[in-house]
């Protein structure tokens, strides 16, 4: 008994898995047409027919020389439909499959499956605007120009012509009563729409026409079905799964299970030497007969993530198969973190102080210049990251986006300032990661603070003053996308529980928490006088803003005012 | 300027292929099996001196992923490799007295064999304590790799070093002949990597993990390079330019995508801090015939006497190609 639905296959390599696949169809009494390139040898092929010569519902087309993106596919596809429907008037829907197709359930399942739906046609079809799928930047001119080169064997003439006819704005007309349409070239028509379109009175205007169009197997029949139809279902049977480069994913073995769970009919494409996939689906006996609707969505899932890995990679990864550009990175560092400067120089147990705010890990400075100061004095941080200040100033991003990366899931936090490793400034800068909060010119504390001679006070005062300046105009730039707030010291003193609020809601570690202590801030009794008597050195303090000189006389550091930062 | 870059670039890739046609004469044909490499069979290329008690897992290991011919270069082993290596069915070795210095670390010799044989075909050079680890090498046989590599139109693929190193001082446990290496060395170091770009080779320069966390902390310049290309769709206009670390034309060496996305990649798990590992530090520095006048065997000779374990707190213990993947050492790009 002859079947209801036709198998059309293209084939053009791997032929004994072809051959294994189309006694499958034939077995189960789907005739079979193959239509096999004309690129495989004579001999090859011969010996192909000969082999296949015990099936009596198998025949051979006439062959055609198929190249990706050309018309040969068409035509392979036309003549082995015209054979098909002539031979065997007993099918009612014709499928389309390549030799590299792998039917995933019991054929008997998609000939009952069709049988319910003997009027609908499975093809995809949608009109260029609507489909972001199309590779190499042509979707309305792949139907407006004139492709008569290969793209692949003839690149620089491809890439002439199309420039010559965008240069001359030359533009095909598109035949009266056609709207372009795209879809899988993976189809299943019925037998009346399928002869409507070979049989079309203006089948040679067409074809003509579509012949110098690009890839016209993803146009031809899509768009055609749409002339004769009654009941189109816009979605292709098959299983395929395109990357970004528009070649098809590939099946292996360790598919099996994601197959069988897809329920599609058929999957392509197949990797010739995947054995255990071919002896799993052709070999299988039919257990149950399912019912159910094919459902690729976990596939979907996978390719789709490869595509995206391809495309856009896992953001602040440097690896050495992702290696992006400056400003190109989708992402310098892989998690939000925050950098204080200033912080720790005006406020005596800030390192500690802030870990039991925030619960992130809180380094001090990491780009000191003896050693990267790590939380808790260690020598060595996650992903057997150093402290050495060799390696890590041989290249400071780098440093950075492995501490990271390395410590994805942990906010860290850490201390910069004016006498670490400058080389980081724009990195930072640049980070929409980064949250950084400055008091500018606290650097002059340490320095208030310690026990040395005025001289070379003034001198490193001087020094510190041009670094910081340099960096706050980094942070200051259009170019700047991480946030940063700055205050200068003297406004930061005025009222210090304000801004700490903010920024440590905006780390957010623990919830909305009100700062129930407030850090101890460094005696700043004498500073004034202190930036007086550099000033009457002739050098310029101006990052902290305007200290008066008796202001530090009030030894209170300055209560929290606001009632709400009362615990 | 490029021209001109490109122009040194040729005149550089013609000496080297000069350079492995003049070295040719220093190999003599132990065992020439190559008649019996077919076409699309993937070849694995290697030099080797006294390495004798890796080879039967080495060879082992390649052959399970689907490497059909070996082709070996046995510098004057005295370990009795040579003849051992000559036995197997699949292995064609040559034998040279010549230095391994003045070859360019050997990579002169298998220039010159890659020329000969390698033409067409995927073509995997690596060091006998080199493992080769990629996207799916557990349930795909690296025939799958080179058709999806094929199919995608690429010719080379990266793969970079990871030292391996054991838990201890290297010479604890004693690696016998056969057994895995990773049993012992199962440590490494899973994100201390720096990398730069060569721009003039186009290569990266990746360097980091133990040895320049324990050997080189504060000459981080000097430490080696952990870069590698060791898979190739090979061409006779093809060369290595310095190990496998970089080749020419140098287009072939952008195995890495510089728009924010990811190619596929691999791993060679580097098995040689095993308890081996300080008889061939020492015998190496007395022959000097490593790069940069065996700086790197200094540092090694020097630390391995004071402190050998080159594990720490944040060492991390294999598992398989995932963790690496995840871990950011190796990718998928679009192979699913």
């Amino acid at each position: 008994m002859s079947s209801t639905v036709g198998i059309v296959m293209l084939v053009h390599t791997a032929l004994g898995r072809a051959e294994q696949v189309a006694r499958h169809w034939a077995a189960a009494g789907c005739p079979v047409v193959i239509h096999v390139d004309k690129n495989v040898s004579h001999k090859v092929y011969s010996a192909f027919t000969h082999r296949l010569g015990d099936v009596d519902n198998v025949l051979f087309s006439r062959r055609h020389r198929c190249e990706w993106g050309m018309w040969g596919i068409v035509a392979a596809s036309q003549d082995a439909a015209e054979l098909m429907l002539r031979r065997f008037p007993d099918v009612r829907h014709v499928y389309l499959a390549s030799g590299s197709c792998l039917p995933l359930r019991p054929v008997q399942e998609l000939v009952e499956y069709l049988a319910d739906r003997p009027r609908t046609d499975f093809i995809e079809s949608a009109t260029t605007a609507d489909v972001p799928w199309t590779v190499g930047g042509f979707d309305e001119e792949r139907f407006t120009l004139r492709f008569p080169f290969s793209w692949k064997k003839r690149r620089k003439a491809f890439d002439g012509y199309v420039a010559l006819q965008r240069a001359l704005r030359l533009k095909r007309r598109i035949p009266k009563g056609i709207v372009p349409h795209m879809g899988s070239q993976w189809w299943c028509l019925t037998r009346q729409t399928l002869s409507a379109i070979l049989e079309d009175p203006d089948r040679a205007e067409f074809d003509g026409y579509f012949k110098r169009v690009w890839i016209p197997d993803e146009s031809y029949f899509q768009t055609l079905a749409r002339l004769y139809s009654s009941n189109i279902e816009s979605r292709s049977l098959t299983l395929s799964k395109f990357d970004f480069q528009g070649k098809p994913h590939i099946f292996y073995d360790d598919h099996l299970q994601l197959l069988r769970r897809s329920d599609c009919f058929v999957a392509r494409k197949i990797w010739p030497h995947a054995d255990r996939l071919y002896d799993a689906f052709l070999t299988d006996p039919a257990i149950a007969m399912k019912q159910t609707e094919p459902n690729p969505g976990k596939i979907d899932r996978i390719f789709a993530k490869a595509v995206d890995r391809r495309v856009k990679g896992r953001p602040g990864l440097y690896m050495q198969s992702r290696f992006p550009r400056t400003d190109w990175e989708n992402g310098v560092t892989s998690g939000d973190y925050s950098v204080f400067e200033g912080f720790a120089e005006l406020f005596e147990d800030w390192d500690d102080w802030l870990s039991r705010a925030t619960g992130a890990r809180v380094h001090g400075h990491l780009y000191a210049p003896e050693r990267a100061e790590f939380a808790g004095g260690a020598s060595i941080i996650s992903g057997a990251l150093p402290d050495s200040a060799a390696l890590r100033d041989a290249n400071p991003k780098a440093f950075l986006t492995n501490l990271i990366w390395n410590t994805r899931g942990e906010r860290q936090i850490f201390q910069y300032g004016p006498g670490d490793n400058p080389d980081l400034g724009w990195t930072l800068a640049k980070d929409p990661n980064a949250q950084i909060s400055v008091i500018s010119g606290a650097w002059a504390v340490p320095l208030f603070k310690s026990n040395r001679n005025f001289g070379d006070l003034r001198k490193e005062a001087a020094e510190l003053q041009r670094i910081e300046s340099e960096h706050l105009k980094q942070l200051q730039s259009p170019w700047t996308k991480a946030r940063v707030r700055i205050w200068t010291m003297a406004e930061f003193v005025e009222s210090p529980m304000e801004p700490l609020q903010t920024v440590i809601d905006e780390i957010g570690q623990k919830g909305l928490r009100r700062l129930g202590e407030a850090p101890k801030m460094a005696d700043l009794a004498g500073f004034g006088q202190f930036l007086q008597n550099l000033k009457n050195q002739g050098m310029h303090p101006y990052l902290m803003g305007d200290f008066p000189v008796d202001r530090g006389l009030n030894k209170q550091p300055p209560k929290p005012r606001r009632p709400y930062l009362v615990k | 300027m490029s021209l001109w870059d490109s122009y040194k670039m040729r005149v550089r890739r013609r000496r080297y292929r000069i350079r492995a046609y003049r070295k040719r004469r220093e190999l003599t044909a132990i065992a020439d099996r190559t008649r019996q490499i077919k076409p699309g069979d993937v070849l694995l290329f290697s030099t080797l001196r006294n390495e004798h008690v890796r080879l039967p897992h080495f060879l082992k290991y390649y052959r399970d992923i689907g490497v059909q011919h070996f082709l070996m270069v046995d510098n004057d082993s005295t370990d009795g490799g040579g003849h051992y290596l000559a036995e197997q069915k699949d292995v064609s070795v040559w034998h040279t007295k010549g230095s391994y210095k003045r070859s360019r670390f050997g990579v002169d010799w298998l220039n010159w064999l890659q020329y000969r044989y390698a033409d067409g075909h995927w073509t995997l050079t690596v060091d006998p304590d080199e493992l080769f680890l990629y996207p799916f090498c557990d349930t795909r046989p690296i025939r799958a790799l080179t058709d999806w590599l094929d199919t995608s139109s690429i010719r080379s693929f990266s793969a970079m070093l990871l030292d391996m190193y054991p838990k201890g001082r290297l010479n604890n446990v004693t690696y016998e002949a056969g057994q895995d290496p990773l049993d012992i060395a199962s440590w490494f170091d899973p994100g201390n990597y720096f990398i730069r770009k060569n721009p003039l080779m186009w290569n990266l320069w990746i360097q980091g993990g133990p040895r320049a966390r324990v050997f080189f902390p504060d000459a981080p310049e000097k430490a080696p390079a952990l870069n590698k290309i060791p898979l190739v769709k090979w061409d006779r206009r093809y060369v290595y330019a310095s190990s496998t670390h970089a080749l020419l034309p140098r287009g072939l060496n952008l195995a890495y995508d510089e728009w924010g996305g990811e190619k596929a990649s691999g791993v060679l798990l580097h098995t040689k801090f095993l308890n081996t590992f300080e008889a061939k530090a020492e015998e190496e520095l007395t022959r000097g015939q490593h790069y940069n006048g065996s700086v790197e065997y200094k540092a090694y000779a020097d630390t391995i006497r004071q402190n050998p374990d080159l594990w720490c707190k944040w060492s991390e213990k294999f598992i398989n190609w995932r963790q690496l993947e995840i871990l950011g050492l190796m990718s998928k790009g679009n192979w699913a």
